[in-house]
């Protein structure tokens, strides 16, 4: 795979070290190109890449709010289009809190009203900007500051809500999966998303070394193993047909991926079990 | 030109703020050994790594990501 050597964003932001959200941006941006406008919600992305008066974008790049992400970016798009500036590509990137919560409804009704967009959630499964409160997206067993372990709580006690299949029931064009711990499967999909003429979703799963506690070094270790174990799968969904678009060798046990992060420390082999088996039943589901 | 909220006029000027700084780790490269499979490239949070794989200090936060994810261990984290 041919992968462009430009960068549209740069460096001096102020992520983390081994932040994976900017590794997202950094690999979507290149496939984009330069005629693009970039719509952000409130989040680590918009914090560590505008610190008032600098930017990293070397792009057009607009933060509103929190909630609007969606509808932003569907005005940019008519906006253009109303100019006849028909080639631009118009892409928001919004986290999981920003698109499983606090945006979901202009996303909807962005995805409904068929605006020609790509939305790419870069999803670290909880509030990372804020201090690590869950989210929508975080998984089951996860401590976060607001569903903590202790006496009273184990943890966050309900499953990941679905955001890529909700999308889907949208019945938009296209929707995808992915992880920046596998590259060159989530340019393809961004190139995809950028051809296709209406709504295109995109899922980007990515570690935190921050919220999800693990040293930094093991970003892309960690989002490698989610895809290995079947915590987080890869697919597609194009046109209304479902593809699975990378599939492990063997699946490795849920407990390697669970027991490399500090937010799933606490978990009792009883509740590692209850993961495993959710795991092993959406993967027969899906045959992987 | 009107601005409207806050306005940047100037492309990626956040490279004014030199993030080579916060590293405690520096990356340091042996070309010998480099197989230029391009993983360090792509996996950099910075994008500070360019094609000629030189790594660009001066915004190098010594995260270790690419150390960790060279296939030859052609790079190694030196403490400041």
């Amino acid at each position: 795979m041919d992968i462009p050597e430009k960068e549209f964003l740069a460096p001096g932001h102020r992520a983390c070290a081994g932040c994976g959200a900017t590794i997202g941006v950094r690999l979507a941006l290149k496939m984009l190109g330069e005629n693009t406008v970039a719509v952000s919600a409130t989040g680590c992305l918009e914090v560590i890449t505008t610190p008032y008066p600098e930017t990293s974008w070397k792009i057009p790049w607009i933060h509103v709010a929190f909630e609007n992400a969606g509808a932003v970016a569907s005005g940019v798009e008519k906006a253009l289009k109303a100019q006849g500036k028909d080639d631009v590509t118009v892409v928001a990137f919004a986290g999981d809190g920003g698109t499983a919560d606090i945006g979901l409804q202009s996303l909807s009704g962005a995805m409904e009203r068929g605006h020609n967009l790509i939305y790419i959630c870069y999803d670290n499964e909880a509030y990372m900007n804020t201090g690590v409160q869950r989210s929508g997206a975080t998984p089951y067993g996860a401590s976060t500051t607001t569903s903590p372990h202790g006496k009273e709580s184990f943890g966050e006690n309900k499953p990941k809500k679905n955001i890529p299949m909700i999308m889907a029931a949208h019945g938009v064009p296209y929707v995808a999966t992915a992880s920046i711990s596998y590259p060159e499967d989530f340019m393809k999909k961004v190139q995809k998303a950028k051809e296709i003429e209406g709504p295109a979703y995109i899922h980007l799963h990515q570690p935190c070394t921050t919220g999800w506690g693990y040293d930094p070094s093991k970003t892309i270790e960690l989002g490698r193993l989610a895809v290995e174990t079947g915590s987080w799968l890869l697919y597609e969904i194009e046109e209304g047909e479902f593809k699975i678009t990378y599939r492990p060798l063997e699946r490795k046990p849920v407990n390697v991926y669970l027991e490399a992060q500090k937010r799933f420390k606490h978990l009792a082999d009883e509740e590692k079990e209850k993961i495993q088996n959710y795991v092993d039943q959406v993967c027969a589901e899906l045959k992987i | 030109m009107t601005s409207v909220g806050a306005t940047v006029k100037e492309p990626g000027n956040s490279v004014k703020n030199k993030t080579g700084s916060w590293r405690t780790f520096k990356p340091i490269l042996d070309k010998e050994k480099c197989i230029d499979c391009g993983n360090c490239i792509l996996f950099c949070p910075e994008g500070c790594i360019n094609k000629d794989y030189d790594i660009d200090y001066d915004y190098c936060k010594g995260c270790g990501i690419c150390a960790e994810e060279c296939p030859v261990e052609a790079i190694k984290m030196e403490r400041e």
